[in-house]
């Protein structure tokens, strides 16, 4: 094989090596976030069980975030109220309101938008502050005195969000429905008895069940991708240091939003 | 012989396509003080993290009192990181949590003691570093000098067997400085645990440590004493420690050993082509080591300063002195002989009488011993032979002991 046809050759591999490479890599990643994730998990029930750090996270996750996850319940169900009612009335449904917004929030909007605000104001952080830890040597430190990093940063964060993500999620769902009562039923006049009793007998038991564990899996997701980002940004090959820190913290952000998504999707296919 | 705590056999270690440790064999002693040497980024700290399994190397071996650190089972290593602290270069604090809170970390997750048993060692260490008053601050609010002590308060809060500093008097001021060293050599001396520091402080370094290994391009260069690293004819080594010798003894106004056996070649060089007569002492504190155990590690050299000052007050310009190992001075002098130096050792001692060279004195009575050897400067006698001559018994021409 001559020198040109050897070039052609390179040329005409190139994207499949490309191609390759990305897939071993993106497998190689999924595998390591698998194994972060199991071991975070499975040392929450080590011993000693760390339950003042749990609870100090469970304030951190989520008594902090009661308040923007009231404002976001809030408005959510005030617009779903008002675009839910000028549709239903094209059809003379008005009526079904309270069943439209009940629905769409304890289905869908409560788990997603709750753990969409989440990352935003835990999520971020905990990429951040993990990150910095790291580059700052501080994760080296807890592994010479024999401290399980990922026990002592991860699982009392991921413990924490178990607990917190539900809670968080039927705060915004029941804030919702009041806020598409006061648009449906006090600003645009509905009946408030018909609101409610159809909000209820729609509602069944399977739809919060399926709520419940769409945000115990989306509690798993946010603090999964954010420590993880943050734990491994000292081997970020584009960017060391701060720069680092600030990538992983934008990764942390996004990837756990599309990846929320996406098992929201998955999730609803078994679920419906 | 003596089997090392830790053994580093032909190890290799690379981060992309930098070698670091290159084939790096060392041997880490029970119950010593092993400092390791080398320029700045040439893999110091990736080694002291390879000592405790910190960083797996690519290749070879690391042996904990003979077994093999990569067939230990979890369990074993665990009980290895236990018995181990690491004070590192940057010092690592968590900025989240205060000063007493850090200190106390270790205690807290390795430990089964109470409170009140945690918060009173952790009080303890903090008042044996100077750190009082300072428990609820955060790291950030602290000085360099003061983190650097935390840090050194964290490792030690343990009471571990083995303890790995990373620099840790890098960013310290002298008094601070000495008083790590001195810290550093009490604690080692009262527990016996076995040190490994890496530092740049030469020569102050060499008087708590019983061995020093020099790191360049990936391989130990040297191993010994701190006496055998400043008599290797090494030139890599020697321009080493010279290097920063230099800057240190500059500031104390000491002639380094290069600048004086350079000097002593240029009397040398003279006497052949001249016949100019030149001579040697060599001046030897003899309870030195006594000195530094009492005092202080620092205070051997604080008393070799004090008397090199006296001595230059003393000599003519065209005399030179140089401090020669850890207790030795050695003065040139030009045109002069056995009578003219027994004249200046006697004026040296006179008013060395009643001094208080070392600011400090160990106990009441106590003497430091000082002898001098004299030879003359010979025709076709090398510069290391003429330093034996100077230091035979039967040269020795002067003693006296200074109260």
């Amino acid at each position: 094989m001559n020198k040109t046809e050897k070039n052609n050759l390179t040329i005409a591999t190139a994207p499949v090596l490309a191609l390759g490479r990305q897939t071993i890599f993106l497998i190689r990643e999924l595998g390591k976030i698998a194994i972060f994730f199991v071991k975070s998990f499975m040392l929450i029930f080590s011993f000693p069980v760390q339950v003042f750090k749990t609870i100090e996270q469970v304030y951190f996750i989520g008594m902090k975030s009661v308040v923007v996850i009231s404002l976001t319940g809030a408005f959510t169900g005030l617009v779903l109220g008002l675009q839910g009612y000028y549709t239903l009335v094209k059809f003379g449904a008005e009526g079904m309101l309270g069943a439209a917004v009940a629905l769409s929030l304890i289905r869908e909007l409560g788990p997603v938008l709750s753990a969409i605000m989440i990352i935003g104001r835990a999520g971020s952080a905990m990429a951040a502050e993990i990150g910095i830890m790291r580059i700052s040597e501080q994760i080296d430190a807890l592994e010479t005195m024999d401290i399980n990093p990922i026990r002592f940063l991860v699982s009392p964060r991921l413990a924490a969000a178990l607990i917190s993500f539900p809670l968080l999620t039927a705060l915004f769902d029941v804030i919702g429905i009041f806020g598409g009562y006061l648009s449906g039923s006090v600003l645009l006049g509905i009946d408030s008895a018909i609101y409610f009793s159809k909000a209820e007998s729609s509602v069944l038991m399977k739809d919060i069940t399926g709520g419940f564990y769409k945000s115990l899996a989306f509690a798993i997701v946010v603090v999964t991708v954010c420590c993880f980002q943050g734990y491994y940004t000292h081997t970020r090959a584009e960017g060391f240091g701060a720069k680092g820190v600030s990538l992983s913290t934008t990764s942390a952000v996004v990837i756990s939003c599309v990846v929320v998504l996406v098992v929201d999707y998955v999730m609803t296919s078994f679920l419906i | 012989m003596e089997q090392p705590l830790i053994q580093m056999v032909d190890v290799y270690k690379k981060f992309g396509d930098h070698h670091v440790l290159n084939g790096t064999n060392l041997s880490i002693f029970e119950g010593q003080v092993t400092t390791i040497i080398g320029k700045s980024g040439v893999g110091k700290s990736v080694l002291l993290k390879h000592l405790i399994g910190l960083v797996e190397p690519d290749s070879g071996e690391i042996l904990f009192r003979g077994h093999l650190l990569s067939k230990m089972n979890k369990a074993e290593r665990r009980a290895l990181k236990r018995k181990s602290s690491y004070v590192f270069q940057g010092t690592a604090l968590f900025d989240s949590i205060t000063v007493f809170e850090n200190i106390a970390l270790p205690l807290q997750e390795r430990t089964s003691l109470g409170k009140v048993q945690i918060a009173t060692r952790v009080r303890e260490k903090m008042d044996q570093l100077d750190l009082q008053e300072i428990d609820g601050k955060y790291p950030s609010q602290l000085s360099g000098g003061m983190k650097k002590r935390v840090a050194l308060a964290r490792a030690l809060v343990t009471e571990p067997e083995i303890v790995l500093f990373d620099e840790p008097t890098t960013g310290l001021d002298p008094i601070r400085k000495n008083a790590v060293h001195r810290m550093i050599s009490d604690y080692q001396k009262r527990f016996g645990f076995t040190g490994v520091v890496v530092s740049h402080e030469i020569p102050d370094i060499f008087y708590i440590s019983q061995r020093v290994a020099m790191l360049e391009e990936g391989r130990i260069l040297f191993e010994g004493s701190p006496e055998e690293i400043q008599q290797t004819p090494d030139p890599l080594v020697q321009d080493f420690i010279h290097g920063l010798e230099r800057e240190h003894e500059k500031i104390a106004g000491i002639e380094t050993q290069s600048q004086g056996e350079k000097r002593v070649k240029e009397e040398m060089a003279r006497f052949q082509r001249h016949h100019t007569a030149f001579a040697l002492i060599i001046f030897t504190v003899h309870n030195l080591d006594e000195i530094n155990e009492k005092v202080g590690p620092t205070a051997g050299l604080t008393v070799i300063k004090n008397l090199v000052d006296k001595l230059q007050s003393l000599t003519r310009l065209t005399d030179t002195c140089y401090r020669f190992g850890l207790n030795k001075i050695i003065l040139v002098l030009p045109n002069t002989d056995k009578e003219q130096a027994r004249m200046l050792c006697e004026k040296l001692a006179n008013q060395l009488k009643g001094e208080d060279i070392l600011g400090t004195s160990p106990h009441p009575g106590f003497c430091f011993f000082i002898s001098a050897g004299y030879v003359e400067g010979q025709q076709q006698m090398a510069y290391e032979e003429l330093l034996l001559q100077a230091e035979a018994m039967h040269n020795k021409f002067y003693e006296f002991s200074v109260c």
